[in-house]
């Protein structure tokens, strides 16, 4: 194994490593604000890669038909809520996000399919069709059990999970797509080729935690998923509501998945259900990094990255499995170090 | 005078909690009501239900509207405030940005400069600001009970409603907090004091409830419930040792 070879292996690594940091954030945040284990992050990588390269190939993606039925059933359950509590006020907020924004959304990636835009303005179409998900899912699935304990959110997340993959089965088919890349530069940067691909993967993955990071230091709204992150007593007294949270951090979550999957879109053949695979190696990133610091989430989904692509190298048919038993001595430091804490009863 | 708060046979029989048996309660606008009692007789209870942290049963009427149904974040943004016992602060974030939350209702309902009343908090509570950067779980006890108090204060509270402020405290943190709240309520803001240390709570307050085992036992403007033989006997005890000493 010569150097170019090292090279070449940590830049696979560390490109691959920065979307599952990417990852590992989104399953964190969630956790954190939620106590949601999020299963279905993969699910938005999938979805948005397949509309990527469905766009691409002037084909209406069938994430539309999720975007619209997830849209109109989170609006029959808000509607519902509204009725009762007798604040008709609401419907028209509600309507406006639920109904009339996918709407929009899926006239504008009817109407732009043929037309094959540039791939950055269909990149941006894809964010529109995935992004929104992201609340929607919350309103559906896990606001009506907000209060329900760990392992009961983790049941409906893997419910959640079968059921996008399910649907992604549906409406992109069985097949393996990968888009066109960004651009097929390459430079040589020292001994080692490098393809801009990766840069780009590499910049807009830390582009996205910067502004990650702005919007949890800097802004009020930010600043309040976090208060609801470390107590969630403390945040309802000062009146941040726990769906507006719950929301909000779906809201990024799915923001994080949809540009992952546009990232690695040309990088990666992607099926329907490889997405739950990326988010697990984001997740082995989130418990190497403790599953409590985003830096060390950040830092242990590159770890994850770089090993995965050594293995990948020196024992290919075995990669996933070495990926998969790093956790192992982890979870034993953790649980032999870490007080153990109860299941929190509200 | 009318009441800015009314609570009517309120139960609350919920799991761990000690239970409430219809509590009746009224607070009148611009006044300090203190409830006190023993420990576990379910104060903490009485004020998380009029939050609406805790599910219960019975009325209670606030500003003239029932709050059945009514979230708790809804209740922060008409101004009814509570400071709890755990003062439930932000432990990793910072002094400031425990305070900015504060007002987090009042910035969502479009209220712009919020964050002017800022100032005013720092004017009261200048150890605040000395400590504006550090982080709320590395504060003192006093201090997180002056943040805490803070906090709520940024919500702008019409009905502030403390658990236990004086809690595990310093004698002169405490008289610091009493003179905080003798100054709100000539501010015109109505205050729920709930107490152990009663003797404190009843000079500051108007009107008492004495809460015991989940019920109302007596009740009567401050001076009356200090001259009461019973409450003398219980709750100011050391007062009736060394008066008949």
């Amino acid at each position: 194994m010569n150097l170019d070879t090292v090279l070449w292996l940590v830049q696979d690594g560390i490109s691959n490593g920065a979307i599952y940091a990417l990852l590992a954030l989104a399953l964190l945040l969630v956790f954190a604000v939620t106590r949601v284990i999020f299963v279905p992050q993969g699910e938005f990588i999938a979805y948005a890669a397949l509309s990527l390269t469905m766009l691409q190939a002037g084909q209406l993606p069938g994430t539309v038909y999720v975007l619209v039925g997830g849209g109109l059933l989170a609006a029959a359950y808000e509607i519902a809520a509204a009725l009762r509590a007798r604040a008709g006020a609401r419907l028209p907020r509600v309507l406006a996000f639920y109904v009339l924004l996918p709407a929009a959304i899926a006239v504008l990636a009817w109407w732009a399919a043929p037309r094959k835009f540039d791939l950055w303005v269909q990149a941006l179409i894809v964010l529109g069709l995935v992004v929104p998900l992201g609340p929607i899912l919350y309103r559906i699935a896990y606001q009506p059990l907000a209060n329900a304990s760990v392992v009961v959110l983790f049941i409906v997340s893997m419910a959640v999970h079968y059921a996008l993959t399910g649907l992604g089965l549906l409406f992109f088919g069985g097949e393996g797509l990968r888009s066109a890349a960004f651009s097929d530069a390459q430079f040589k940067l020292g001994v080692v080729n490098v393809t801009a691909q990766s840069v780009l993967v590499v910049l807009a993955s830390v582009l996205v935690m910067l502004a990650l990071w702005l919007f949890f230091t800097r802004s009020l709204y930010g600043k309040a998923l976090r208060a609801t992150a470390v107590n969630r007593v403390g945040a309802r007294l000062v009146g941040i509501p726990a769906e507006l949270s719950g929301s909000l951090s779906f809201l990024l979550a799915a923001f994080i998945g949809a540009v992952s999957g546009v990232l690695v879109a040309p990088i990666a053949t992607i099926y329907y259900d490889t997405g739950f695979l990326i988010g697990l190696k984001g997740f082995v990133g989130a418990i190497l990094g403790g599953m409590a610091s985003y830096p060390l989430a950040a830092l242990g989904a590159l770890a994850v990255g770089l090993l995965e692509s050594f293995s990948s190298f020196w024992a290919s048919a075995f990669k996933e499995t070495i990926v998969f038993t790093a956790i192992i001595p982890v979870l034993v430091w953790r649980s032999l170090t870490s007080r153990h804490v109860e299941d929190e009863e509200e | 005078m009318n009441a800015l708060l009314e609570v009517d046979a309120l139960r609350v029989f919920y799991r761990k909690v000690e239970g409430l048996h219809r509590a009746s309660l009224r607070v009148e606008e611009g006044s300090v009501v203190t409830v006190i009692g023993p420990n576990g007789a379910g104060k903490t209870t009485l004020l998380g239900a009029i939050m609406g942290l805790l599910p219960s049963s019975g009325a209670v009427r606030y500003a003239g509207a029932e709050l059945a149904g009514v979230p708790t974040e809804a209740r922060v943004a008409r101004g009814l405030c509570l400071v709890p016992e755990r003062r439930e602060l932000f432990g990793e974030l910072s002094v400031e940005d425990n305070l900015r939350l504060g007002a987090f209702q009042r910035v969502r309902h479009g209220e712009r400069d919020a964050m002017r009343d800022l100032a005013a908090i720092y004017a009261r509570f200048p150890r605040l600001e000395e400590r504006r950067a550090q982080l709320a779980g590395t504060l003192s006890g006093g201090e997180r009970q002056m943040l805490a108090l803070g906090r709520a204060l940024m919500a702008k509270p019409r009905l502030l409603m403390l658990d236990e402020p004086s809690l595990g405290l310093a004698p002169r943190v405490v008289r610091d907090i009493y003179h905080i709240i003798a100054d709100l309520k000539r501010a015109g803001v109505s205050i729920l004091l709930v107490e152990q240390n009663a003797r404190a709570a009843l000079q500051v307050a108007d009107r008492g409830y004495v809460l015991e085992t989940g019920q109302i036992t007596l009740e009567g403007s401050a001076a009356e419930l200090a001259a009461n033989p019973r409450v003398i006997e219980s709750y100011l005890g050391l007062a009736a040792r060394s008066a008949g000493a």
